[in-house]
Order: structure tokens, then sequence, then C-alpha cells
């Protein structure tokens, strides 16, 4: 308590300055007293304190109903200090969440992490942008030693930290299966009853999965209620939907899922993408599939990694650089 | 956007009209007034969804987990005038095949 003894006739003295010289000065020390008190923890309510106390010692016969209004003031203050004092230390708690979200944030990308496979032959592009800390969205590829390479692209419903720990789980499941199974109808069944029995109701997760055989360049593909890819033929010009039908993951324990196989001719692009893609918005307006197929093609000369940058900044540039959603986009090209 | 949710019950048939957009904001609106519906054993749960011009896939959750509850609870959920936009929706994801879906009467875009 002696240091605000020693404030009080600190206050006091500027206090009486003050009322005698109207002096700017003073004013200054003011704010100065001020900022002190807010980093010694003084609550308002001790600054009104100080402040009676030195009226009190400059003007001792002080009219009775001003110092009863002043022990209004100080009543008041009680619950506003108290009030101020909680906010200050939920700032302090959003603080420390902060930093510890944004440490699993980088633990997510450390777990998640996934090579791009340098495939001879095959030109491998592949981005994906979370819209808030944590992505929902992941995708990973793997290569076997027959020369397939598989591809997984999935979406997870409800965002944030839940979903991330949730994509943990499946890429550690995928990481168990045994590397001969690499069926994409057997993988998306196992996965399917591995979310079935380890997430809330009302998480699911969607995903689509091919394999592509680099020996024969075919791409054999399921899907787990996951938006449509695209096959681009470059001879046509055209772009034409690959789906499988198949149940998201996680609702029911029997869902089967449907294997198609597609012939990749040279020149030809596969597209695997996430709704974050598909459901961008321009203001109020939807952006409707054929534009997002538009922008794909006008990049699509270039190298698969240089087409998928370019068709993302597209997108962000027209969202106001403010993506809604995870935004993930994966191109398979083959070259020879 | 905002989501109205309106109840009427006749008998054993509640019926739920929704209008707006279901989505991450108001998806947790709509999980509070579905699943207690979904625990009233012998009812039947129309969800009234002609006025729905958007929903997104947190708003798809809503219904998987009513879904499963009404399996648990001996109930019925059923999904009525869904707009085309909201059916691809329950179409991608394979919903359509394991829900009560009525699809005649869809509304346009």
């Amino acid at each position: 308590m002696s240091t605000l003894k020693l404030d009080l006739e600190n206050y006091k003295e500027l206090m009486q300055q003050y009322i005698e010289t109207q002096d700017e000065q003073a004013l200054y020390q003011a704010e100065q007293f001020s900022k002190h008190s807010m980093q010694q923890n003084i609550s308002p309510e001790e600054i009104i304190n100080v402040h009676v106390q030195s009226l009190q010692h400059l003007y001792p016969d002080m009219p009775e109903h001003i110092r009863s209004s002043l022990d209004f003031l100080l009543e008041t203050m009680i619950s506003y200090g108290l009030a101020y004092q909680e906010y200050q230390s939920l700032r302090e708690r959003q603080l420390e969440l902060k930093s510890e979200i944004s440490v699993a944030a980088n633990m997510q990308k450390t777990l998640l992490a996934t090579e791009k496979p340098e495939i001879e032959g095959l030109d491998v592009g592949a981005i994906s942008i979370p819209a808030k800390q944590m992505n929902g969205d992941y995708y990973h590829f793997v290569k076997d030693d027959s020369g397939a390479l598989g591809v997984a692209i999935a979406d997870v419903v409800g965002k944030g930290v839940p979903a991330a720990l949730c994509m943990s789980m499946i890429k550690y499941s995928m990481d168990s299966f045994p590397e001969n199974r690499m069926d994409p109808g057997v993988i998306l069944g196992s996965l399917n009853r591995v979310v079935e029995r380890n997430v809330d109701s009302s998480m699911f997760i969607t995903m689509f999965y091919g394999l592509y055989n680099i020996n024969n360049h075919t791409f054999r593909f399921s899907s787990a209620g996951h938006e449509p890819g695209y096959y681009y033929d470059s001879k046509q010009d055209y772009f034409e939907e690959i789906d499988a039908s198949g149940l998201v993951l996680g609702v029911s324990p029997e869902a089967t899922y449907e294997q198609c196989t597609k012939e990749v001719h040279v020149g030809d692009m596969i597209i695997m993408l996430t709704d974050g893609v598909t459901e961008c918005r321009q203001g109020d307006r939807f952006i409707e599939e054929d534009e997002v197929l538009e922008i794909i093609k006008q990049y699509a000369h270039l190298p698969a990694q240089e087409t998928v940058e370019h068709v993302y900044k597209h997108f962000e540039r027209l969202q106001d650089f403010q993506l809604r959603d995870d935004f993930t986009l994966i191109i398979l090209k083959r070259k020879v | 956007m905002n989501l109205t949710i309106d109840v009427t019950n006749k008998e054993k048939i509640t019926t739920v009209s929704l209008a707006g957009e279901v989505d991450a904001f108001t998806a947790p609106k709509l999980k509070e007034t579905l699943l207690p519906l979904t625990k009233e054993s012998g009812q039947t749960i129309e969800v009234d969804l002609q006025e729905v011009s958007y929903m997104d896939s947190t708003g798809l959750g809503v219904f998987i987990s009513a879904l499963k509850s009404t399996k648990e609870h001996d109930t019925a959920l059923k999904l009525i005038q869904m707009q085309e936009r909201v059916y691809r929706l329950f179409k991608i994801t394979g919903l359509t095949e394991i829900m009560d879906i009525d699809n005649t009467v869809r509304g346009g875009m």
C-alpha cells in the first residue's frame, strides 16, 4: 500500500496544480498516472478513492452532499472495476487459446504432410488452402511398388479443431492399410467403418479415392459422397464428370462403394476438388460449374502445379481474398 | 441470411417448415429444434424445405444426426419439397439412397 500512499500525495499535488493553474502539464501527468495505475492493476474505484481523499485534504469543509455524491460514485465504480478485471483476464485467456490453436495448426501440418510424388510420365499439381487456421480438407498421395499412385481427397464436415483431429485419424488409418489392398472401393469401405465407430453423429467425411496405374494408364476410383471430379479430354476439348455412387463416410456401417475405371490418354487431365472450389461465391452469387471448368481450361497449358495455383489465385481474387470454405484442387495430367 | 423454423403438429405427424439458409451459423438452431422431435417415439417428422435456398455440409450433418436418432427412437424422418440446388447436395453425398426424400415436388432455383 506504500506505493499507493505515494501516489496519493502525487495525485493530490497534481490536482491542486491543475485547479490553481489549469496547466496542460498537469493533465499530461494525470494521463501518466492513469497508465501507471493500469500497469499496477489498480482498479478504477481505487483511483476514485484517491481522488476523494485528495479532495478532503484540500477542502476539509467540502459540503456534505458533494461528499455523499462521491461515495455514490465510488460504489458505482466497484462493479465497473470488477467487470474490467474480468475483461482483462478473458483477454489474456483468449491470447493463450490463440497461441495454442496456432501450435495445433502447425502440428496438423506436420502430421498430415504428404509429399507430392514425382512420377515419370505423370504431371501432378496439388493445392489446399484453409479458410481458417485449421484445414478441414485433406489430400494424400501413396505410391506403391507396382507403380500405381493412390490419391485421396477429403472434406471433413464440422470445421476447425474437431475436423482437424478427425483428419489425423483418417490419415493414420490409411497408412495402416496393407499396400496390396489399394482398391479404392475397399479402402473407402474400411475407412467408413473406422469413421462410423469414432465420430460424433453429426460429423461426416466425404472422400474421393483414385488409383492411377502408370503401366496401362487407367484411373480407378470410388467416391464416398464427395464432389464429383472431372476428366478433361484434350483432343475434343471437353470436360466429363467422373463420379461413382457411395455414401459419405461415417453414416452407415453397411455402406458399399462402387468402383469405376477411366482410361487416360496423352495430354488429358484428371481433376479432383472439394466443395470449397465449386461453392465459391462472388458477392451473393454462386459460381457455376462451367465457370470453374473454364478457368481450369484457361491455365491447362501450364505445368499442373502452376495450373492449380493460378486457379486458386483467380478464385481468391474473385472472393476478395476471403475464403468461405477450405479450397483443395488436385490435377493429374498424363504427359506421355 | 437467416433461417426461420416453424413447427406444427397434427396427430402423429410433426411438420417442420424451414425458410432461409441452413449453414454453419443456422445449423445449431435447427439441430436444437429437430433432434428432440426425433426422440418422441411413434412420430413422423416431415421437414418442408421448399423455402430453403441454400444448405451447406453442416446442414447435412444435422439431418444425418436426426436420421441416426430416428433409428434409435423408432421415429421417422421425411424431407419434402426440396429445391434443386439442395437436392444436388443430398444426391452427391449418397444420402438420397438412405433418406426418405420426396422429390416429386421440387421447386426450381
